[in-house]
């Protein structure tokens, strides 16, 4: 359970500096974090570390769906990430971190 | 461990030396082979193939294997059974067991002249050379011997552009395969190919000119052919000569007398391939090779195989000509039947021989047309598959010739060249085998001559395989069909096609091949509007993504042309932005280490220069490589320089089902590596060669030769439909030598579509070849031109003037190079260290 109190939320940019079905980078106190925005307008946010190749390009990978999962599919390799849990889905026990993110008046605010 | 000698390298002694290496998992035996030849294996049954262009390299059947001793150009000059040893000129190779796998030699009548500069025979790949080599400069030849070697011999004769004469002995050509009415037919293609032919008739003597070559023929019935080289071709005998000295028993008609175990009189000693005589008899086809080696690799592993009888089935392709014959082919079992089927018009025959109560098929003959013959060969000894005529007639008439897959007995070889079942290749589909590729690789059925592979396919069909074409959970479709019905309704979007014809919001295979789709068919700047979130990184970025998450850079540098001022450029911008600098394979230079925020930056500098995308992140033509052709080279013959920067200008920017390659050479030195290309050309006194279905990389493979002496406007224009074709109905991540290997009819299919019409399309190709000359414009300028398209270069959305911390440089031989630092990759789950003793 997350205390809403005491989280921090940090503001990102506006709605719509995100493409429909691609994800954009930022820095958050020091961590990069990919956010996404899927088809139907929903926003994700996942560490943009990919953990196998060990680079900083999550947020440039392909978005799509695997079954009812919301996906995207690091751009090195192509294994694909569940977006809603950070779970690798090709690769069982690999994961990345999830983020919490809101829109308020129209930005994007992440929290950890 | 035990010594295992095999003598001779060849076809069978080959698969032999596989079939141990295979089973031998505890290392039983230690593996010496001494062979003749100075070459290792190669598939001596596509010998011909090599006047078709064919390398000896693509030819070669031999696997590099460590664990085996090689010895080329060593041939066993005797054996010391006493001391089992085997005796080379270099030394001796003691032996637990020796298997000979010596093949055969031609047999060369004794006729007078036999012996002089400019005869011939037929058997090695050393052979053809000198034959190639002799003919140079030379008009006319002769082939002695109208059998399946002779005639593949005349067609050689006639590629390399002599007037050719066959002169066979018995009545008809290929006594041996077909019957009477059979080589009548077939006797008509041969003379349609300007072959004269001589029946019924010997060769008395081989006349010299005054300087002692070759001159001509005399025959039997008085005539005389001049001739400027002979071939002989009158048969082959068993290579018994080693055997026979060492006291080994040989049959009545020569070859090493073996048991159907294949062990000769001598039991450490087996005999495998042509040069075996099992219960005496030899067998001249290379099925029955392998079975042998099966045989004697199984026993030698303690199994109990046995040979199981050869199947002395063939189907070939002579000058041209399906013809096949299969078992019973001339109807020596008492009491048959037979049903023929002749007809004029389509130049067809055929001959079916039944039992005596016309329920079992025995044999037949079939010349002209053999797609009936994969299921009535495999039907040999049960009831026939249908009815009689409607199996013979040619497929335009109701093509029931897959009718009879189902009633086939499971026993039935359904590929004879390596003695695979029906009830194998079903066995292997309910174990998953789910294509063609599968299929051959898990029972090896296919992996020769190919004839089997309708049924293959077939056979996946009858067992409910759905051969899945889907591209991916998203769509059912493969690509082609993707192509036709985004191409035939119109579609302009990915959200319209998936709606419409798929499920889900697809995933990184569907959505690149939909971009790539739809990029072909001209939708303009591939970057706009849903268009962008289809493409990979790469697309994404016009650029290419390395392992450090940088970009690299490569621009156009059409043919491999480039002028100092331009270098000079590249070199100012590499060293203004820190990039790592690197001559391609593809005659161009690459720029890598540029971060996302740098590359419009990059092309700002690149397109003020003068330069453009090249395309290198893309599914589309790279680079038209050139060698410096005509304007300076003193062998060159046309501008191939030129002819390069043209092409690559004509083609840029075309998005495919993979990257396209190509190179122009300038003469047949071939200097520009051409044949390892999509497509090559090579320059002739005349014009060009086309070549289509090359590529390096994993599997590398030489492009086939697909026209000759091409005007530049006939060459332009054959390319042009060949990369429509290809961009129409490849799969994805299919290249060109994939595309034209799966294809049903591969290279003669392509020439009919492209260089014939035969589907009526090409008038759709050419305007859509045209539409996309037109419609180019250069991508990296139409981006940096456009604000809203740059602001998507920027590593942090919430923080644009910081570049990627993560990336960092060290230094290399004086250029940057990513550090790895922390960054060092995880291993997937394998240990790093400890895992061997
Ligand atoms: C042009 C042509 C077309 C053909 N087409 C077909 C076809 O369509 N279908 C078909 O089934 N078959 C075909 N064949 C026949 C087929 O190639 C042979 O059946 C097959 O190659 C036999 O294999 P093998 O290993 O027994 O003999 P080979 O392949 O002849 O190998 C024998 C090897 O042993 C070597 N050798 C001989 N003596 C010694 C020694 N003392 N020491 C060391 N090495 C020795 C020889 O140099 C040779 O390299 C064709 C043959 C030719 C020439
Ligand atoms: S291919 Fe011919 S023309 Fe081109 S460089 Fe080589 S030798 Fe010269
Ligand atoms: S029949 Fe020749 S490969 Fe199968």
């Amino acid at each position: 359970m997350t205390d809403t109190l005491t989280q921090q939320w940090t503001m990102i940019c506006p709605y719509n500096r995100l493409e429909p079905e691609r994800g954009v980078a930022a820095l958050v106190g020091g961590e990069q974090v990919a956010i996404f925005r899927t088809f139907d307008g929903s926003l994700y946010a996942i560490g943009n570390r990919d953990p196998i190749a060990g680079a900083f390009v999550m947020s440039r990978g392909i978005v799509g769906t695997r079954g009812d999962a919301p996906t995207v599919a690091s751009p090195l390799h192509k294994q694909v990430y569940d977006l809603r849990t950070g779970e690798c889905l090709d690769e069982p026990g690999v994961s990345v971190p999830v983020y919490n993110v809101r829109l308020r008046d129209d930005m994007i605010e992440i929290s950890r | 461990m035990k010594n295992l000698v095999v003598v001779g390298n060849g076809m069978v002694g080959q698969r032999f030396v596989e079939a141990v290496r295979s089973r031998d998992t505890s290392g039983e035996w230690r593996i010496t082979v001494l062979a003749e030849e100075g070459r290792p294996a190669y598939d001596r049954v596509r010998l011909s193939a090599f006047f078709d262009g064919v390398s000896p390299e693509e030819l070669s059947l031999h696997t590099p294997d460590d664990e085996v001793d090689l010895r080329l150009g060593e041939p066993v000059v005797s054996l010391d059974r006493d001391r089992r040893v085997a005796v080379t000129g270099a030394g001796e190779y003691p032996y637990d067991a020796l298997v000979l796998a010596t093949g055969s030699y031609p047999f060369v009548p004794p006729i007078d002249g036999r012996d002089l500069s400019g005869v011939f025979v037929y058997r090695t790949l050393d052979d053809l050379e000198a034959i190639r080599e002799f003919a140079k400069g030379r008009r006319t030849g002769a082939v002695i011997g109208g059998g399946l070697l002779g005639l593949e011999a005349a067609n050689a004769l006639r590629l390399l552009g002599l007037s050719t004469h066959v002169i066979e002995f018995a009545p008809r050509l290929m006594p041996v395969q077909v019957d009477e009415a059979g080589g009548a037919m077939l006797r008509r293609y041969v003379e349609d190919l300007d072959v004269k032919v001589h029946t019924g008739t010997a060769t008395t003597a081989i006349r010299p000119r005054n300087d002692g070559e070759v001159h001509g023929l005399t025959l039997s019935n008085g005539e005389w052919i001049q001739a400027d080289i002979v071939v002989v071709a009158a048969g082959v005998r068993p290579r018994d000569d080693v055997a026979r000295a060492a006291g080994l028993a040989v049959g009545d008609r020569g070859g090493i007398l073996v048991d159907g175990t294949c062990q000769t009189s001598d039991d450490q000693i087996f005999a495998i391939g042509e040069c075996a005589a099992v219960d005496g008899l030899c067998y001249g086809l290379v099925a029955p090779g392998y079975a042998m080696a099966e045989v004697v690799a199984d026993r030698l592993l303690g199994g109990q195989a046995t040979f199981p009888g050869a199947d002395l089935s063939t189907k070939l392709k002579l000058l041209g000509v399906d013809v096949a014959s299969f078992g019973d082919a001339h109807g020596a079992t008492e009491g048959c039947l037979d049903v023929t089927f002749t007809d004029p018009a389509t130049r067809v025959y055929a001959k079916l021989v039944l039992s005596d109560d016309a329920q079992t098929l025995l044999g037949g003959v079939l010349v002209g047309d053999a797609t009936a013959y994969p299921t009535l060969r495999a039907s040999v000894g049960g009831p026939l598959p249908g009815p009689p005529l409607a199996l013979l007639a040619p497929e335009s008439e109701g093509g029931g010739t897959g009718a009879g897959i189902a009633a086939l007995p499971g026993s039935a070889q359904v590929c004879s060249c390596n003695a695979v079942t029906k009830d194998q290749i079903i066995g292997a589909i309910h174990e998953g085998c789910t294509d063609v590729g599968a299929i051959k690789s898990c029972t090896r059925a296919g992996t020769s001559c190919g004839s089997c592979v309708p049924m293959l396919k077939q056979l996946l069909a009858v067992s409910g395989v759905q051969m899945s074409k889907a591209l991916c959970e998203h769509f059912d479709h493969s690509r082609q069909e993707l192509f036709e019905i985004i191409r035939v309704r119109g579609i302009r979007t990915f959200s319209q096609l998936v709606v419409e014809h798929g499920r889900g919001r697809g995933c990184d295979i569907c959505k690149p091949a939909v971009a790539s789709i739809l990029a072909a068919l001209g939708s303009g700047y591939i970057l706009d509007g849903e268009q962008a979130a289809l493409q990979d990184t790469n697309d994404h970025f016009l650029a290419n993504i390395q392992k450090d998450g940088t970009y690299s850079v490569v621009p156009r540098i059409p043919g491999g042309e480039i002028t100092p001022e331009k270098l000079i450029v590249i070199g100012e911008v590499a060293r203004d932005f820190n990039l790592y600098t690197k001559i391609t394979g593809g005659q161009r230079i690459d720029l890598f280490g540029a971060r996302v925020e740098q590359l419009p930056q990059i092309w700002r500098r690149l397109v003020d220069a003068g330069f453009e995308s090249g395309h290198a992140y893309g599914k589309a033509l790279r680079t038209v490589k050139s060698c410096v052709g005509s304007t300076w080279c003193r062998y060159g013959v046309q501008d191939s320089v030129g002819l390069a920067v043209a092409l690559e200008l004509r083609y840029r920017g075309l998005r495919a089902p993979h990257k396209l390659k190509s190179a122009v050479s300038g003469c047949a030195r071939e200097c520009a590596e051409a044949r390892s290309k999509d497509f090559g050309i090579i320059a002739t006194d005349n014009g060009w060669n086309l070549y289509v279905g090359g590529n390096g990389g994993f599997r590398p493979r030489h492009a086939d030769l697909f026209a000759s002496d091409l005007s530049t406007e006939d060459l332009v224009r054959l390319i042009d439909r060949f990369l429509m074709f290809y961009i129409r109905t490849a799969d994805r991540l299919q290249r060109t030598a994939a595309w034209i290997e799966a294809m049903e009819g591969g290279l003669d299919h392509l020439r009919a579509v492209i260089v014939d019409d035969s589907l009526g399309v090409c008038d759709e190709l050419d305007a859509a070849m045209a539409q996309h000359v037109g419609a180019y414009e250069d991508e990296w300028r139409a981006t940096i031109e456009d604000p809203e398209r740059v602001r998507r270069f920027t590593s942090f959305v919430n923080a644009p003037d910081t570049p990627d911390p993560s990336i960092t440089f060290e230094v290399e031989r004086g250029q940057p190079v990513p550090a790895l630092g922390e960054r060092r990759p995880v291993a997937l789950g394998l240990p790093t260290m400890g895992a061997r003793q």
